[in-house]
């Protein structure tokens, strides 16, 4: 299927402090951005859906955050959290040429 | 003594006796005074668990159940050491003697010291629970030097004491706890062999086929076996053992002896008062004697001809017990036990349960063998239901069988299902169809109802929660997957039982050998940490925990990877519900200064401030800066950080002290400061809140904070350690006390040191205190038993030395986007992409 993505140059991936995370705001929407250790990149939503803690604070491996304020976890491929119910919403990101660039796709804007 | 509480006197102190007084207490918490006769010199332990000491897999604490404090949270009088002699039934008096030390608890003469003053308890009520002795078959030169018997752990600490010294050990008894004694003996590094009397291993549970396959397995560990082999005479050289003499002749050589060849009923007390006594003490369904007011419980009862040397049994008897003695239910009854075993070796895999052969007509049998990976399975059903089992190579079906097993329930139609597994990969057993009162966990004696309750009450969503909140799971082990089952059924996933047990998740050790491994590899980073030792996974959770650590350990050789940090300590402030942050500048001892004030003005006017508050460290907390302000915050301050966001040595607070109050004998203010200029920043397992107090009067609550300095006249200072006043209020203890405040500083000191060192992530220092208990820590830290005193000074100097403020980072960022708030982004760019 081919979908129409916007896609944003975050600018120099030093910009993010490997194995953390940095928030963006993309019109308004606050996006979490991780640079995992081993050189992948994540996003997802900035706050936690649990009380709003924001994520990019949160610590980050093996593919999952732990938000800052009361330890809630999620999955940054899927966006499942531990608790039952809480997700967050995910988005693509990637690395290309030393540049980050975050993929949202037309629906989420 | 209460009036009209009936006085209950319990003999024996093992496991039947501390159970059935547990069960009492669980249906009608007042109605007994209780008092306990033990003859061993220490609280309850599970006695099944002991081979596990004897190969060092468990410390002897780790099998204790009910330690001292028990009996006294519980108002039950407790005479340790003592064994009963006596029951005077005419006058209602229980005599007992206190043993010599050294004196075997269940020898048959009670060794007691000669002066000894006999101790003298009145009843109403008894329950004999005397357990039983080893049974010693006759063999000539067996008494003296290097013989034992393995029973307590008086025997568990002499036989490893005395393998120390050997070369050769021989053990008598190829039954369940021979053959664990003599694996236990193996680990001491010494030559092992096993005489069986009977042609085979373990003949009470296993059919000659399954013992054959066990000795191979054993042999193929090292352990010797011989079967056929009636032991005559014990050779020695003086006193030394030398040599084993069989009935057939042969000799074999070796310089220690384990008998191990069964166990008989205690019942000398019982008898001479004039009790019915058979082989054991007779008890009818209700767990009476042949007189009403006397009870029985545990291996010491025979009870409709059958004496029980298990576990199992004991759990089942105490329950009835408890509720006819109490008259929860005068026509409970106890109608036998089923009996089931698990043989606790390592590297060896064996479970048996009830029936070893097929007995009757129309008995099915279903066998599986696998000889060449020592497999031997067996299934005997007897009417749709299983009437026996033996899993020997595998068990993990285990759980399920033996819970089938105990309950009677109908086999499934594919047996084999029993053996392997379901092929589906469904259950072949759903815990949810066991009834709330069917017990899971048959070594500790626990039901499906209270793993439940564990579960859903008390939150626990780990086998080793469970463990901890039940003991169930905590014995053999061969009901976790049962757990597992009710976790999920229950709570619906079962969290890492890795955190636990383990320092932190994902890295399988525990701290000290975490610690170990750590220093070995030159493990400088967290990251280098999951490289070598979790398989390059990263976990989020252990990253502080790690680096807490290496920290420590490493001082300022510690690669600080910022990742590994919590926010809080990326930006050395603390984070607030609304994602902005609170900023306490350090006030050494409370002492502040008009300038000081003034900046402090300043700065909250200046970037606005939402709140100024004093905090109850007797500092001022600035709460609501911005991630992005923080740097310009600190310079306008001019102050050092309070790290009252780490977990590390937060703060000293004081009262004013010797120089104005009235009633200071110390000097309060002087000693809080240099304490606070001399540990500022040091990390810990937990955060250090501490205090010092001019008087005992304790107005800055000194002995409630993690570390705490109280003056007492003659110019010296009590030291205290473990005080909280959070979500748990607790008194330190008094660790020492000292002359001058440099040596209060030095006991300050190596107890952080030591606690950072043994703490737990997360500990806080009460719990820590709890746990080790204060005089282990007292004989460590101040009496220096240890020898360690030297180095935890030098290691806390180390740390000390190690200081800088962080908040100079404001000037120098660790990096560049240390302190940068969001970030806007525009979307510029559209593009076609296939999704």
């Amino acid at each position: 299927m081919v979908e129409l993505m916007n896609v944003i140059r975050l600018g120099n991936i030093e910009k993010i402090q490997r194995g953390q995370g940095r928030c963006f705001v993309v019109n308004g929407a606050e996006i979490a951005v991780f640079r995992q250790r081993d050189g992948r990149f994540f996003a997802i939503q900035n706050r936690c859906p649990h009380r709003q803690g924001p994520l990019a604070e949160g610590l980050v491996g093996d593919g999952k955050v732990i938000c800052p304020l009361h330890a809630h976890k999620f999955d940054l491929v899927t966006g499942a959290g531990a608790e039952p119910s809480e997700y967050v919403k995910v988005y693509a990101a990637r690395e290309q040429d030393g540049e980050i660039l975050l993929m949202l796709s037309a629906e989420n804007n | 003594m209460t009036k009209n509480k009936s006085r209950l006197v319990v003999i024996g102190n093992g496991m039947a006796g501390a159970r059935v007084v547990e069960e009492i207490l669980k249906r009608a918490r007042d109605r007994f005074d209780i008092t306990m006769f033990g003859a061993e010199p220490c609280g309850n332990y599970n006695r099944a668990l002991l081979s596990n000491v004897l190969n060092g897999s468990r410390s002897a604490a780790e099998i204790l159940m009910n330690p001292t404090a028990w009996y006294r949270d519980n108002g039950i009088t407790l005479h340790l050491g003592v064994k009963a002699t006596q029951i005077r039934r005419q006058d209602k008096l229980i005599f007992g003697v206190p043993l010599s030390k050294g004196a075997a608890a269940y020898a048959v003469e009670a060794a007691a010291p000669p002066d000894a003053p006999a101790v003298i308890a009145p009843y109403d009520r008894v329950i004999i629970a005397t357990g039983s002795r080893p049974f010693v078959p006759p063999i000539e030169g067996c008494a003296g030097p290097g013989t034992f018997l393995f029973r307590t752990l008086d025997d568990c600490n002499q036989i490893s004491g005395c393998a120390k010294a050997c070369r050769k050990a021989a053990v008598i008894g190829g039954g369940l706890l021979g053959l664990e004694a003599a694996r236990g003996l193996m680990t001491h590094g010494i030559d092992v062999t096993v005489i069986e009397a009977a042609s085979q291993l373990m003949v009470a549970q296993l059919d000659f086929e399954a013992g054959q396959m066990l000795r191979d397995t054993l042999e193929g560990m090292g352990v010797k076996v011989m079967c056929d082999k009636i032991t005559a005479r014990v050779v020695r050289d003086n006193s030394r053992i030398t040599q084993l003499e069989f009935k057939d002749g042969s000799t074999i050589e070796t310089d220690m002896l384990v008998i191990s060849a069964g166990i008989r009923p205690i019942t000398e007390i019982a008898a001479a008062c004039g009790l019915a006594v058979n082989k054991g003490l007779v008890c009818d369904d209700q767990m009476r004697t042949s007189d009403p007011d006397i009870f029985g419980v545990g291996e010491c009862v025979e009870h409709r001809g059958k004496i029980y040397g298990l576990i199992n049994p004991i759990w089942e008897q105490a329950q009835t017990l408890a509720d006819v003695i109490t008259g929860v239910n005068p026509r409970a009854a106890y109608v036998g036990s089923k009996l089931g075993t698990k043989l606790k070796i390592m590297g060896v895999e064996l479970v048996s349960l009830g029936e070893t052969q097929p007995s009757q007509a129309g008995d099915e049998v279903v066998a599986y063998r696998e000889p060449s990976r020592g497999v031997y399975k067996k299934l005997i059903v007897r009417a749709g239901a299983i009437s026996g089992a033996i899993l020997l190579g595998e068990t993990d079906t285990a759980g399920v069988l033996t819970q089938m097993f105990l309950s009677g329930a109908p086999a499934p139609q594919r047996r084999a299902d029993l053996l392997f597994g379901s092929s589906s990969g469904a259950p072949v057993l759903s815990v949810l169809d066991l009834p709330d009162h069917a017990r899971v966990c048959n070594c500790n004696g626990v039901t499906k109802g209270q793993i439940k309750e564990a579960i859903m009450i008390g939150k626990c969503r780990s086998v080793s929660k469970v463990a901890a909140c039940t003991k169930a799971g905590s014995g053999c082990g061969s009901c976790r997957n049962l757990i597992v089952q009710l976790i999920e059924a229950y709570a619906g996933e079962v969290a890492d039982d890795a955190s636990e047990s383990y320092y932190v998740p994902g890295v399988p050790l525990e701290k000290s050998q975490l610690a170990a491994e750590i220093r070995r590899l030159g493990l400088k980073s967290v990251s280098a940490v999951f490289r070598r030792l979790a398989g390059g996974k990263e976990y989020p959770a252990s990253k502080a925990g790690l680096a807490s650590l290496l920290k420590t350990l490493w001082h300022d050789e510690y690669e600080d990877e910022r990742d590994a940090r919590f926010i809080n300590d990326r930006v050395h402030a603390n984070i607030q519900k609304d994602g902005t942050f609170s900023v306490v500048p350090r006030i050494y001892g409370g002492v502040t200064s008009p300038a000081e004030l003034r900046r402090i003005a300043a700065v909250a006017e200046k970037f606005r401030v939402p709140l100024v508050k004093f905090t109850g460290g007797q500092r001022l907390d600035l709460l609501g800066v911005k991630k992005e302000d923080l740097p310009e915050v600190w310079k306008d301050l001019g102050m050092p950080s309070g790290h009252a966001y780490a977990r590390a040595f937060r703060t000293c607070k004081s009262c004013v002290g010797a120089d104005f109050c009235r009633y200071g004998v110390g000097d309060s203010l002087a000693l809080a400061q240099k304490i606070e200029r001399r540990f500022q920043g040091v990390e810990s397992p937990h955060k250090m809140k501490l205090a010092v107090a001019g008087c005992p009067r304790n107005c800055s609550e000194a002995c409630v904070k993690d570390l705490g300095a109280v003056a007492i006249e003659g110019g010296r200072w009590e030291i205290y350690v473990g005080g909280a006043a959070g979500s748990t209020v607790r008194k330190g203890s008094l660790l020492c006390t000292v002359d001058t405040s440099e040596a209060a500083l030095k006991y300050l000191g190596r107890f952080m040191q030591y606690y950072r060192e043994h703490g737990e992530y997360l500990e806080r220092s009460w719990r820590f205190v709890e746990r080790l208990g204060i005089e282990r820590l007292r004989s460590i830290l101040v009496e220096d038993h240890e020898g360690i005193g030297a180095r935890l000074d030098l290691e806390i100097q180390k740390a000390v030395d190690a200081y800088n403020d962080p908040w100079e980072e404001a000037e120098r960022p660790a990096y560049p986007e240390q302190f940068s708030g969001p970030e806007s982004a525009r979307a510029l760019e559209a593009a076609a992409t296939h999704g």
